[in-house]
């Protein structure tokens, strides 16, 4: 910045690098704590989807109730499922957890019923010719199998987790939401924009990371048969996206 | 419980639903200012969506937008519209905010909609004789029309849950109730006001889903 210094927070400019070099630490804090939350609720999210997922696989009964009741979490707004965890959680880092995990879950469970639907019988059939037992035939042949359709998931839940941290400022748990908040009340346009940006920055290279994930744990996918798995994805995933862009 | 039957109370108690921060008004404020910007977010993407579709041209782009979208968190872009000088027309700063985030949703929808069109109609279709505009309005369309309406019921689902964030940023609708909640912190009236929420969005989704068992089959049934 070549204006004077403080200058820019002066004039309350909306890019300013005085804003940045001197409240570096609350920049700071707040990224960790963004990405605490978003980290926390997308593996807790993962950690209840992928056993509902494979019990919706082996029981046909179960898989309509299960993606009923996810659809249903989804629907209500954010601000709503704070604020109905609310009596529950109280006024706490958990409650904005519980809320972002509950979303998460729809996303997971769809994606990895998906990719698990998707197995094709001949593989199952040829795998239990080899004399797989349940178990094995879900950890060595379904499961990997589905990964690309549930990372595609886990993509779309941990960019959506990562925006939607921003509406738990108004229970004081929001990340870089809090700053935002704060910056509106006393018109503060540096520190709004400046907390929006590395918003949209965690969101990208968070995507970006789970996609080089995708690929180190899921090489076959890119081997000779890329073509057709890809058009498959795109249309799947245009759906799915428009979906989860979401308040 | 007690906390549940309090916002019972708070929700039954007719003072509540009265006046202009009442529950009544706020209702009507959530419903037009979802109803408004669900249908300029439609005037704006499907005409869009529905010719690159037919050119099948723009792919990445509708797809990409949408991925876009989710990205960017909806009440940063509410905040940082209300610090520009969007924010002096009142109700403003919700509306293109609203209307940014229902946009990516109903784009790709429509383009995939009318990309999965299977091609061998639309070749007929041109066998026949058909101007591209009567492909697009007469064979297209109709195909497509069950992902197009998916993507409009997306967004509308998704209005009603911005509309709410709106309130945190000084907008109208029932996400007010929720906020002056908190500020109060009476939590009855928090709850009472996710619970209008919760339940206004699980009617708009719906009555969409009511929509779309009552219209005809010939779209679905052809797929």
């Amino acid at each position: 910045m070549t204006a004077p210094p403080h200058d820019c927070l002066a004039r309350n400019d909306w890019i300013c690098g005085a804003y940045l070099s001197t409240r570096r630490q609350i920049l700071l804090d707040a990224v960790v704590q963004h990405l605490r939350l978003t980290a926390l609720s997308v593996l807790i999210g993962l950690a209840i989807a992928l056993p509902l997922a494979v019990l919706a696989r082996r029981w046909g009964w179960a898989a309509g109730p299960v993606l009923a009741l996810t659809t249903i979490l989804y629907t209500i707004p954010s601000l709503a499922m704070f604020s109905l965890l609310l009596p529950l959680y109280g006024l706490s880092a958990t409650l904005v957890v519980a809320g972002l995990v509950l979303y998460s879950l729809t996303l997971l469970v769809r994606n990895i019923l998906a990719g698990l639907r998707a197995v094709p019988e001949e593989t199952r059939q040829a795998a239990r010719g080899l004399g797989y037992g349940p178990i094995r035939l879900l950890l060595t042949v379904e499961l990997p199998l589905a990964l690309p359709a549930a990372m595609a998931g886990l993509r779309i839940a941990t960019v959506s987790a990562v925006s939607l941290v921003t509406v738990g400022a108004i229970v004081g748990f929001g990340g870089l939401g809090n700053l935002i908040y704060a910056g509106m009340n006393t018109y503060f346009k540096a520190q709004v924009l400046t907390a929006s940006a590395l918003c949209v920055l965690i969101a990208v290279a968070a995507d970006l990371l789970l996609l080089g994930v995708q690929r180190l744990i899921t090489p076959w996918t890119r081997a000779g048969r890329a073509r057709a798995p890809a058009r498959r994805r795109r249309s799947r995933t245009g759906l799915r996206g428009a979906r989860a862009g979401r308040a | 419980m007690n906390t549940l039957s309090a916002s019972w109370h708070w929700l039954t108690d007719p003072a509540h639903w009265s006046g202009d921060d009442g529950i009544r008004s706020r209702l009507l404020q959530h419903l037009v200012l979802t109803v408004v910007c669900l249908a300029v977010s439609c005037v704006i993407a499907l005409p869009v969506a529905l010719v690159l579709g037919h050119l099948g041209k723009g792919g990445a782009l509708a797809v990409n937008i949408s991925n876009v979208g989710r990205a960017v968190p909806t009440f940063a872009v509410l905040v940082l519209l209300l610090l520009t000088p969007v924010g002096k027309w009142g109700e403003g700063p919700t509306v293109v905010a609203l209307v940014l985030f229902a946009v990516p949703p109903l784009l790709t929808n429509a383009y995939v909609g009318m990309r999965e069109v299977d091609r061998s109609i639309v070749r007929a279709a041109r066998g026949m004789g058909m101007t591209g505009r009567q492909m697009l309005l007469r064979v297209e369309l109709p195909l497509a029309l069950p992902l197009v309406m998916t993507g409009v019921r997306i967004a509308a689902v998704q209005l009603v849950a911005t509309a709410t964030i709106a309130a945190l940023a000084g907008g109208g609708g029932l996400g007010r109730i929720i906020t002056a909640g908190f500020n109060l912190a009476s939590t009855p009236q928090v709850v009472a006001g996710a619970i209008l929420v919760a339940g206004f969005a699980l009617i708009v989704e719906a009555v969409f889903e009511i929509a779309e068992r009552l219209a005809p089959h010939w779209p679905r049934g052809s797929r």
